[in-house]
Parts: structure tokens; C-alpha cells; sequence
């Protein structure tokens, strides 16, 4: 892709160098890095949005009030008509993921940003919490009935082993592509802006052409950060629906 | 990536282009799931908004498949 003679440089991938804060040294488990820096920032923004936003709490919300609610809502929404009531009790756990993920997601995009939750380190971490978690309250709320999901008592008998393998298969995926689904996302967006961005680099005067192809796809990438936070978030509701609830 | 090298990169890289076409599938399936809901829709529009978080889970999952073959894409690249 990079070529020596005509001045093309791509290099789209070098954005999601972990790279330590301070200094070259290796890079240890404890080394503060980018990666650390931009969680934190996400942290951060999460608690200016939560709760800055409702300090000063009054009947008639302001606008930073009313965006803090709506998130509320919004997840609270979700969590009840996915996952059922009884789910509510989890309802924490699943507000923060949704949060953590979306403040990452949009602080990513700011440029010279990077992007914590295009690594698979990271979404793999929150992935398998959520696989772990969820097969946990499944085994402790029904016990072994909780192996009734894999197998189907509405299909026909003969049927049921070759289904029940399907269903073992599917379940222990989900982790993969509840993870890979994140991160792949991210990192696509960002690599594609970054080789339109290396396009302008070399077209003199007709770089408006990618420069307007990068603010299109700017404002789709803004789009794709806070859907895929809800699709992960919505993922986790359906995944502690089975646990829940195990019958088909 | 280098350009330069031997036979088996040239397979990985082949390999890793091969496996990014089964993303086709899994964009026909999303359109096909998006098409379906609009055209739900647009018979029943009342219906509409309590269906929204049915299309993201149905999108996620025909995406599941898409998000393999970029797994297989990467490990090519990456990890052989």
C-alpha cells in the first residue's frame, strides 16, 4: 500500500499504538499509557455527565439535567422491556457499561484521541465479564435448569440433541462477537478516516473531495460510536433475558 | 504491512482479503433485516417505535457472521 515513489503514505493502523505516557520505556502492566490516560478521561466524562449534570436537581430540568435523565431513562427503558423487571436489580451494572462505552466511543473521536475501545483487550474484558456474570445468575437462579436454554422442549424430540449442539455452539460465540463486534467497529471507522485523511494529504487542491468525504463519515462514525454502545448494551439485556428466563 | 516477503505471506494476505468478502454476506444480511423493518413500518407505523429495539438486536446478530470473517481477516494479518 505504501509506496516509496509516489508519496502516498497510509498508515492507518498507527492510531491504536499503545504507547507509554512518559518516556520509551517497556511496557509493563503498571506503565501509565495512552490507553490508561483516555479510560480515564472516559471515566471522567461520565461522572461530569451523570453527575455534574444533576447537582443542582430542580422540577424544571436544564439542559444538562435533562441529557443526564434521558440516558437514565433510556437504559432503564431498555433493561425493562428487553430483559424483563426482575432484571432492574442489575440495572447498575448494565447503566455503566453503557455509559463507560459511549463516553469511550465519543472521546475516541476526537482527533489525535485514541480510541480505548478499539482494542479487543478491552472490549473482551467487558464482554467476558457480562458472559461470566450472566452464566453465573443463570446457574444460581435455576440451578441446573438453567441448562433447559440448550435444550429446546418445543422442537421435535429427534431433533433436540442436533439443536442442543447448535445452542452450546452459539452460546459460548457470543463473548467473541459481543467483543469483536465493538472493537471492529471502532477501529474500521477510525482506519477509514485516516486513509481519506492520507488521500487529502496528496491531492493539492482537490483534497476538498476527502475532506468532505471525512466530515460525512465523521458524522456517521459519531452515529456508529452511540449505536454500538446501545447495541452492546442491548446484547447484555438479551443475554440476561436467557439467564433470567431460560425457557424458550 | 511490508510489501516485500515470502510465499506465505503472500497466502496470508490472499487469505485475509478472501475472508473480508464473507463481510459482503453479513452487509446483505443487515440491509435485508433494515429493509423489513422499513417496509414493516411503513404498513403499520403505530407499531413502529416498540419494534426499534427488536431491528438493533436482529442487526447485531446478522452482523455476528460479518464480524467472523473479519476475526479470520485479522488472525491471517496478525496472528499467523
Amino acid at each position: 500500500m505504501a509506496t516509496e515513489e509516489s508519496g502516498l503514505q497510509i498508515h492507518p493502523m498507527d492510531q491504536f499504538t499503545v504507547k507509554p505516557l512518559f518516556g520509551d520505556g517497556p511496557l509493563m502492566w503498571y506503565t501509565p499509557s495512552n490507553a490508561t490516560l483516555w479510560m480515564f478521561f472516559a471515566v471522567l466524562s461520565a461522572v461530569a455527565f451523570l453527575v455534574l449534570g444533576t447537582r443542582h436537581r430542580s422540577v424544571v430540568p436544564g439542559r444538562a439535567q435533562m441529557a443526564a435523565e434521558m440516558a437514565y431513562l433510556f437504559v432503564r427503558n431498555m433493561v425493562e422491556n428487553v430483559a424483563g423487571r426482575d432484571a432492574l436489580r442489575f440495572f447498575p451494572y448494565i447503566m455503566t457499561v453503557f455509559i463507560f462505552i459511549a463516553m469511550a466511543n465519543i472521546l475516541g473521536l476526537i482527533p489525535t484521541s485514541f480510541t480505548t475501545t478499539s482494542h479487543i483487550a478491552v472490549t473482551a474484558v467487558l464482554a467476558l465479564t457480562v458472559f461470566i456474570s450472566v452464566t453465573v445468575i443463570g446457574f444460581v437462579k435455576h440451578g441446573l435448569g438453567f441448562l433447559g436454554l440448550f435444550w429446546i422442549s418445543s422442537a421435535p424430540l429427534p431433533l433436540r440433541p442436533v439443536l442442543a449442539v447448535i445452542e452450546l455452539m452459539s452460546y459460548f460465540v457470543r463473548p467473541v462477537s459481543h467483543s469483536i463486534r465493538l472493537a471492529g467497529n471502532m477501529m474500521a471507522g477510525h482506519a477509514m478516516i485516516k486513509v481519506f485523511a492520507a488521500f487529502a494529504g496528496v491531492l493539492g487542491l482537490g483534497a476538498f473531495v476527502p475532506i468532505v468525504a471525512i466530515s460525512a463519515v465523521y458524522a456517521l462514525e459519531l452515529l456508529v460510536a452511540c449505536i454500538q454502545a446501545y447495541v452492546f448494551t442491548i446484547l447484555t439485556c438479551v443475554y440476561l433475558r436467557d439467564a433470567l428466563h431460560p425457557s424458550h | 504491512m511490508a510489501i516485500e516477503g515470502d510465499i506465505t505471506t503472500m497466502g496470508q494476505m490472499i487469505g485475509a482479503g478472501l475472508a473480508c468478502t464473507g463481510m459482503g454476506g453479513a452487509a446483505i444480511g443487515v440491509g435485508h433485516v433494515a429493509g423489513n423493518y422499513l417496509s414493516g413500518a411503513l404498513r403499520n407505523p403505530s407499531a413502529a417505535a416498540s419494534q426499534t429495539a427488536m431491528l438493533f438486536i436482529g442487526i447485531a446478530f446478522a452482523e455476528a457472521f460479518g464480524i467472523f470473517s473479519f476475526l479470520v481477516a485479522l488472525l491471517l494479518m496478525f496472528a499467523l
